[in-house]
């Protein structure tokens, strides 16, 4: 089974390797397509791992895609982050100068301690990323590319990490709720901060995204979550989602697996957020929003959660239907009303999910593929 | 008093009033959390839509034109004169449709999943929630309408002779919120205690089987509740509205997981809890927009919520229940 998968996986790759160069020719609209459609796939796919296979309820993955994408394109543009300045604890010596009554309120002095602690921390961070950029910067070709695509996702997994650890203690709708915090809160430290453009956004990231690079690593990503799920250590994953309760009884450590699930979801979204930058070379904070987030729930749930290939291909219809609905829009023949609703996908998006909950809650494409080992 | 301390008892005002709206929403989901253990991701859209049925029928000017009962009975709301009867109207009447709208979103949406498992129902939700938004930009477009004025808003002057406070602002508006919620929760007080439906609601938050057994209307109690619960967010609706004249089709998203914030921080399932974490999270967030930045408003609740969970995740005054096989 393992061996017959990495054999597939490297097929897949050479055919993209081989098919680049003629598909970079087509018609521009439909390679944006296209473009968007693998980078769906790596964003469902991975948010399936979350979301279906570890039955964790995650709404809040445009934010891991929006820390993959800001760090991928600080990189490309080498973009170093200005250290926090250190708490004022005294009037300083022009203050004096002006009133030598000036005095700092005392009652500030917590929250300062407090500032003090995250401030280290957060310049701690910012001295890395400061670090690491000229080593990104050094190397030549697809090499820079690759590396701040990296560095998106290895950053992207530690916010899933540090999002993961004291959220998923928390079940269901509330991690649901926290998840969405996260999501907001990465957008709002985005849209006030000033180096990467605060929300006016930051324009002219290189282009580097392809045909190869994006279905590589969204043939990587289904890989990887396929040989995770199907691997005996991944059975823990399943446990998790079947019986919390039951796995924890029987000594799986449902935490680990939980937080795992998160930090390796997180780093797919990474790198989906790092190619889309690098692909349509503008990203604003608006774009990683809380309708993004749901945009790639609703893949996965019209997929089935926890159905590799129905997620697969709700990724794919999903991200064509708004074209299509484009499309269906500019039909002089249609009613008025039905043209207006083609505008607007939410409807659609909506309906969608609350008649297949009624009438299908496993999902459309779940149950189709029948496999001999099927889990649960 | 010295300046420091009337800005401070400024911002505190304007928390209040905050907290009010807060409250009022955060009622609708504790309650439906009380009876059905699950979270009506919808409920901050029928605040939205407690703003448009106000705005649909006192804002004349936008059905100048047309004709019809709709229009004719919309421009006699419009002629009645701004005071505190047309607020009360207005209120009542965007109260009973949203309660209306209540309970039809549960006997469609919530009812057939009842013995389903709750992330189905929690993905139905948030589907009616994104419904609810998308129907509202659908209908009444995108972008923002102007509420059309119940009552004058001018600042309540406090005489010279106060001393320093004279110097706050306190709106009239600010005034009827605080006190149409005060209202507001003493009839829910006495609805949920001293009448027969609330005994029953609260024997159904306690174990829906032996309440059933004992032969209350299980289907009926739990109309009431989102009914209950959707009325009060209308409420909040046009409260807000006549503070902020500007209402939009995706106006509920914020204050609605501000206020299930507020629920989770009081202890959700606990009516009294959801008042006290809605108040507490006005004040923190006007606190910090007064102190801090404008910038982190909307962050503020969701550090509040994360901190909360971290550190009790059953809320301020609720009860840690362990999850039994």
């Amino acid at each position: 089974m393992f061996e017959r998968t990495k054999l597939i996986l490297v097929a897949c790759i050479a055919a993209f390797a081989a098919l680049s160069p003629l598909i970079g020719g087509m018609n521009p609209y439909y390679f944006n397509i296209l473009i968007s459609v693998g980078i769906s796939l790596i964003l469902a796919v991975g948010l399936n791992l979350v979301n279906g296979y570890t039955g964790q309820f995650s709404l809040g993955h445009a934010g891991f895609m929006a820390v993959g994408a800001y760090l991928a394109a600080a990189m490309s543009l080498g973009i170093l982050f200005p250290y926090l300045d250190p708490p004022q604890w005294a009037p300083t010596a022009e203050e004096l100068a002006a009133d030598p009554q000036a005095t700092v309120a005392k009652w500030t002095y917590p929250f300062k301690a407090l500032w003090l602690l995250f401030g280290w921390l957060i310049n701690a961070l910012f001295w890395c990323h400061n670090h690491i950029i000229p080593l990104g910067a050094a190397l030549p070709g697809w090499g820079k590319f690759l590396f701040a695509l990296f560095y998106g996702g290895a950053i992207a997994a530690l916010a899933g990490l540090t999002v993961g650890v004291p959220s998923l203690r928390l079940k269901g709708d509330y991690l649901a709720i926290v998840t969405l915090g996260f999501n907001e809160i990465i957008r709002v430290v985005l849209q006030s901060a000033d180096p990467v453009g605060a929300s006016r956004g930051l324009p002219g990231i290189p282009l580097a995204t392809n045909f190869f690079w994006t279905f590589t690593f969204a043939a990587l990503a289904i890989y990887v979550v396929w040989n995770i799920v199907h691997s005996t250590y991944g059975r823990g994953f399943l446990a998790v989602r079947d019986d919390e309760i039951a796995a924890e009884a029987m000594g799986i450590n449902t935490t680990k697996y939980k937080v795992l699930a998160f930090v390796i979801a997180a780093f797919f979204a990474g790198i989906a957020g790092g190619l889309y930058a690098h692909f349509f070379q503008y990203i604003n904070p608006e774009g990683f929003n809380f309708m993004k987030s749901v945009d790639i729930v609703v893949m996965v749930i019209l997929g089935g959660m926890g159905s590799m290939w129905g997620v697969c291909a709700a990724a794919v219809l999903l991200t064509i239907l708004p074209e299509v609905l484009r499309k269906v829009a500019k039909i002089e023949a249609l009613p008025e009303w039905a043209r207006e609703i083609a505008e607007n996908r939410m409807i659609i998006y909506s309906l969608i999910l609350i008649i297949l909950m009624l009438a299908r809650p496993q999902g459309l494409f779940a149950g189709w593929v029948k496999k001999k080992t099927r889990p649960a | 008093m010295s300046p420091q301390t009337i800005e401070f008892i400024q911002q505190l005002i304007n928390g209040l009033s905050q907290g009010a709206i807060y409250a009022l929403i955060a009622l609708g989901y504790t309650m439906v959390f009380g009876v059905l253990r699950f979270i009506n991701f919808a409920h901050g859209d029928l605040y939205m839509i407690g703003g448009f049925a106000g705005w649909m029928l006192f804002a004349a000017p936008e059905n100048e034109a047309k004709t019809g009962m709709w229009a004719s009975l919309s421009r006699s709301f419009a002629a009645i004169p701004p005071g505190m009867p047309k607020v009360l109207l207005a209120l009542a009447l965007a109260m009973m449709f949203c309660a209306a709208l209540g309970m039809l979103i549960e006997w469609l949406c919530y009812r057939p999943l009842r013995q389903r498992p709750r992330i189905t129902v929690l993905i139905t939700a948030i589907g009616v929630s994104l419904f609810l938004e998308s129907f509202g930009q659908y209908i009444w477009g995108a972008a923002p309408k102007s509420f059309p004025t119940l009552i004058e808003d001018p600042a309540i002057t406090i005489p010279e002779t106060w001393g320093s406070i004279s110097t706050l602002t306190v709106l009239t508006s600010q005034v009827i919120i605080f006190c149409t919620t005060l209202g507001l929760l003493a009839l829910l007080t006495f609805i949920v205690l001293k009448t027969k439906i609330g005994m029953a609601m609260r024997a159904l938050a306690f174990n829906q089987t032996a309440c059933a057994l004992m032969g209350v209307n299980v289907n009926l109690i739990i109309a009431f509740t989102f009914g209950l619960g959707s009325a009060l967010a209308g409420a909040a609706g046009i409260l807000t509205s006549i503070q902020q004249p500007s209402i939009d089709p995706l106006m509920g998203i914020l204050p609605g997981l501000k206020a299930f914030v507020a629920a989770v921080l009081g202890g959700i399932g606990n009516l009294a809890g959801a008042v006290l974490g809605a108040f507490l999270l006005g004040v923190v967030e006007t606190m910090v927009i007064g102190y801090v930045s404008p910038t982190y408003k909307d962050a503020v609740a969701f550090g509040v919520l994360i901190f909360i969970l971290l550190l009790r995740p059953a809320g301020l005054l609720g009860k840690n229940v362990r999850e039994k096989v």
